[in-house]
């Protein structure tokens, strides 16, 4: 008697418990302070309404702390996040080593066969789907079309890097603080070197050869850079070196920029409300130089759920909150189509409504011009475009970029920064087991 | 005075602080001490094992290696030059009668309140930044090219920016000391015709050196460790410029996730600091002994 | 002031202090003016800036993204509740060291400064593993133990140098009349010790509040201070200036406030025993 009314008790105790339990899962999300994610954060009433039994806890921190946090405590099992922001480098390795929970089972209506097919390759790991685009993009050539058209010039929809270097200087005018050309120049493998890379598979440049032996003594690396240099130096803003995307941003949309090859996603910033030139700005494939490979790079940042998280079904239902076909639409009509988050889904290209964005095309068409799997003009034994999908790259990206950029500023001569790239790299792969 | 029993007292007083920051210093001591002879790379699970001194070898191998020991004792020196001359020069001043010390005080004492990453990220975005930045515009002004202090004298960007907050300290130490010299002898070598340069070498310097001192050796113990000001100015660039000792741990336990070159880093890390403490904590027993 | 100074001299030095006062503040002045403005007006030049309109529309976007409030109060209870911690530890230990001084109290103490002298980074990962095996990551309990064991040398060293310039004639004639050690501490020694210790409290919540590696590495969200918050406002997409400045308004606006009304206690006790 006394059994049973203490397990009756004890049930529905648990039955209490679990319902409290139902109306507060909280999750914690990690996620980059980038514009589009920020304003997902804004947008989270909608998410609110629909799931009122989970809390999202937002962690919104920069890229570098973000990406550090992040890894430390997936490798150290920590256990403190359930929903991840990671990127196309950390994927397929953190993939491979079954750190992340496998998004398998997502409803119907999330409609996987809908993503980007070059994207969706990126963040599938033996035939798993890992993490969820968020955002997808790849890099092209913006440019101020009032300043072309003075200079009496006009840019072809495929350039070369001799058009763009023609296009640099006749727009360039340092009188005015008007420079022809802005790129990257801030040290770290997801800054210049995503920039350096993915402009050197254009010039027929690979980090390694098939025996993973570094090639930056060959002559593609130095053509690649001494031409960046040159455009640099020449046609560029001062303090290059410190200037990765954020600072490029707002050169561009201060007007001091005659172009700029960055990221697509920047297309959405350079057009909006923050922007000077927002009505003057025209976009074109980034260049090559006849050798079959652009210098574009492929990139998405995606959410994934850690395998140590113990709320893998409440994660799931935001991850498809947040990437599915329904919160496109949403932005849409809260922010306008311009600002939904591009490059994830086929249907947001089919969309009339989108097709009137203007940098819906060549978005598109950037995406699909890049290869993954396929990086650069000589076989490489690594996937990745503007990266090598291996953990020791983000280590060995960094210490070259610092080198380049320290080549940006003048303080290392071409020739010394090739070399002290090819040593310490080397040096990197020897102590990793790559070269025995 | 002290019994036997006042002894016993006193020790068993001093047990918790001794013993805690012995555990604070032991354990993760030797946890740094048994990876750093360890194979461990947090991104890669399948490269275990004991590695002898290979995690060394690299970190002293590293082209960055010994360019960081140097600008680690640049920043150190740098900042200490600035700050006990400046904190000197400040003191003096202030030690005069003014209108306003309560208020002028306040302005000067507000920098060593403020978060290392935060100064970092002002000084860099709103002052140096070299088209947006407050030296940039003035520059402008004036019709000169702007200045890109971070890519062309990263060190001493940064070594100006530590010395900013770190200034404050200082003067505010040797201001404090300054006003307790005797103010009756200075007037008496007033009077037997002491310029003013001799009394501050004669009188002044030597009531300071204490003051000095301790500026030196608590400075000393934060500025080894400078780091938040790099990671958000230079990343240690352009190249290795501004790369110091912890920096290049940072690279090697956060960058490269490599626990095990990262350890053997922290390691010769303290080495180093302790090489310097004991300069310096030499320099102190000696002042402070009095 | 014994020395007489004209008023002219007195002019001049009025004119040099405020101007130093002035060009060491300005960078906090300009941030907090920036703060006020609109994105597009915060990157114009300095005069262009001030001339255009007064906003609080940079505030508004910051509260609406970030939780200040409780990352304000993780600050709070970070930085006071390890210098309490640290305080009573501290106290019994360095009141031993100064008044019952053995050979090795100076090795002592030197011993303890340099266990500061650890570069944090280096010791992050095996102190994470710790940290999650304790069950202590994203708590408020374990930053504030962490923080209490960085400022613990720096809290003793400045109570000893404090205590040693106690006379010790009071204190024996407390134990002629019969006093315990414990009243003694409590009854005669703490009441003078009142202002070297407010000025040590002082001190080290400074030091715990500013203190930026282990407070980001070792939360994520619910005990994350401010200095996460500041973490989330360092170069995002855009323009962020005015942003940044709000931000960092925010943060540093408490200890700054507090700071300068305590200032002359502050002061009182910098002096590390430096002042004779």
């Amino acid at each position: 008697m006394t059994v049973t009314l203490r397990a009756l008790l004890g049930a529905s105790a648990l039955l209490a418990l679990s319902g409290a339990a139902m109306a507060e899962t909280e999750i914690t999300v990690a996620t980059v302070n980038n514009g589009d994610m920020v304003r997902m954060q804004g947008l989270m009433d909608d998410f609110y309404k629909k799931h009122p039994d989970i809390k999202v806890n937002w962690v919104t921190l920069e890229e570098n702390v973000l990406r550090q946090k992040v890894t430390t405590d997936i490798a150290t099992k920590g256990g403190q996040f359930d929903v991840l922001t990671i990127g196309t480098y950390e994927v397929p390795i953190w993939g491979k080593q079954g750190w992340l929970v496998p998004l398998d089972d997502l409803p119907a209506s999330y409609d996987k066969a809908d993503l980007l097919p070059a994207i969706a390759g990126g963040l599938t790991v033996d035939g798993h789907l890992m993490a969820s685009p968020f955002y997808g993009e790849s890099s092209m050539v913006m440019y101020r079309t009032d300043l072309m058209e003075k200079a009496g010039l006009k840019m072809p929809e495929k350039p070369t890097w001799d058009d763009i270097k023609k296009a640099a200087a006749a727009m360039t005018d340092k009188s005015k603080e008007q420079y022809g050309i802005c790129l990257r120049g801030k040290a770290g493998w997801g800054e210049n070197m995503a920039f350096l890379t993915a402009m050197s598979n254009s010039f027929g440049a690979r980090w390694f050869d098939e025996n993973w032996k570094p090639q930056f003594d060959q002559a593609a690396w130095h053509d690649t850079l001494a031409f960046y240099l040159d455009l640099m130096t020449n046609y560029g803003p001062p303090g290059a070196s410190n200037n990765g995307f954020n600072e490029n941003l707002a050169l561009f949309q201060q007007g001091h920029c005659g172009m700029w090859i960055d990221a697509t996603v920047a297309a959405s910033f350079v057009t909006g409300k923050d922007s000077t030139v927002a009505d003057k700005v025209g976009f074109a494939l980034a260049p090559d130089m006849g050798k079959g490979k652009r210098g574009n790079w492929l990139w998405a940042w995606a959410l994934a759920i850690p395998a140590g998280s113990q709320k893998v079904d409440a994660a799931k239902t935001f991850i498809d909150w947040a990437t599915n076909k329904d919160y496109l639409a949403l932005v849409a009509s809260k922010e306008g189509w311009a600002n939904v988050p591009p490059g994830t889904r086929t249907s947001l290209y089919a969309n009339p409504e989108y097709a009137k964005v203007p940098f819906a095309k060549m978005t598109l068409d950037s995406i699909n011009s890049a290869d993954p799997t396929h990086p650069t003009v000589d076989p490489v034994p690594y996937v990745g475009v503007q990266f090598a999908a291996i953990p020791e790259f983000q280590g060995i990206g960094t210490q070259v970029g610092q080198i380049f950029s320290a080549v940006l500023a003048g303080t290392t001569s071409l020739e010394d920064g090739l070399k002290q790239a090819q040593d310490s790299t080397t040096a990197a792969m020897t102590k990793a087991g790559y070269i025995k | 005075m002290a019994t036997q029993h006042s002894r016993l007292a006193a020790r068993i007083m001093v047990a918790p602080s001794v013993l805690l920051l012995f555990l604070w210093m032991i354990v993760p001591l030797l946890a740094t001490i048994w990876f750093s002879f360890q194979n461990y790379n947090l991104l890669n699970p399948m490269l275990t094992g004991f590695a002898g001194f290979n995690n060394y070898y690299y970190f002293v191998t590293d082209v960055a290696f010994w360019g960081a020991v140097l600008h680690t004792l640049q920043i150190v020196l740098g900042v200490l030059f600035i700050t006990v001359i400046g904190g000197i020069a400040l003191a003096l001043l202030l030690d005069r009668p003014f209108w306003g010390q309560g208020i002028v005080r306040v302005l000067m004492i507000a920098p060593f309140f403020v978060m290392p990453t935060v100064s970092a990220l002002v000084w860099k975005n709103m002052f140096m930044n070299p088209v947006n930045g407050m030296f940039a515009h003035i520059a402008k002004g004036l019709g000169l090219q702007p200045y890109d202090f971070l890519a062309q004298a990263p060190l001493l960007s940064v070594i100006l920016i530590v010395a900013w907050q770190w200034l404050p300290f200082a003067t505010l130490i040797l201001l404090t000391s300054l006003q307790s010299l005797d103010s009756e002898q200075m007037e008496a070598a007033e009077m037997d015709g002491a310029g003013w340069w001799s009394r501050f070498i004669y009188l002044t310097v030597p009531h300071l050196t204490r003051a000095i001192t301790v500026v030196i050796l608590i400075q000393t113990i934060f500025l080894l460790s400078v780091f938040a000001e790099i990671f958000v100015t230079t990343n240690g660039g352009p190249g290795t410029a501004t790369t110091t000792i912890t920096y290049l741990v940072y690279v090697q336990s956060l960058l490269n996730y490599d626990v095990g070159g990262g350890s053997a880093g922290g390691i010769i890390a303290v080495i180093l600091a302790n090489i310097v403490a004991f300069f310096v904590m030499r320099m102190i027993g000696k002042n402070l002994e009095a | 002031m014994a020395r007489r100074v004209s008023n002219g001299q007195k002019a001049l030095t009025t004119v040099l202090a405020w101007a130093v006062g002035l060009l060491i503040f300005f960078p906090i002045l300009w941030t907090v003016l920036m703060s006020f403005h609109a994105e597009g007006d915060a990157i114009k030049s300095p005069f262009e800036m001030l001339s255009s309109p007064w906003t609080l529309a940079s505030y508004g976007e910051v509260q609406e993204r970030s939780n200040y409030t409780l990352h304000f109060f993780n600050s709070v209870v970070i930085s006071v509740g390890s210098t309490v911690l640290a305080l009573v530890i501290a106290i019994p230990g360095a009141w031993a060291m100064a008044f019952v001084p053995g050979r090795k109290t100076k090795d002592l103490l030197m011993w303890m400064l340099s266990t500061k002298m650890m570069p944090a980074v280096g010791v992050l990962i095996p102190m994470y593993l710790g940290f999650k095996n304790l069950g202590l990551l994203d708590t408020r309990t374990g930053l504030v133990i962490i923080m209490t064991l960085i400022n613990l040398p720096i809290i003793i060293w400045m109570l000893y140098t404090y205590f040693k310039e106690i006379p010790g004639e009071i204190l024996e004639a407390a134990r002629m009349d019969g006093a315990s050690l414990r009243s003694e501490i409590i009854h005669v020694l703490t009441p003078m010790a009142v202002p070297g210790i407010a000025s040590t409290v002082l001190l080290n919540i400074i030091l715990a509040w500013n203190e930026a590696f282990w407070t980001l590495q070792l939360t994520t969200h619910n005990a994350a201070p401010l200095t996460t918050f500041i973490a989330s406002y360092s170069s995002p997409e855009g323009l962020f200036y005015a942003k940044l400045s709000a931000a960092s308004t925010m943060a540093i606006a408490p200890i700054l406030i507090m700071g300068w009304f305590s200032q002359k206690q502050l002061v009182r006790g910098l002096t590390f025993g430096a002042v004779k």
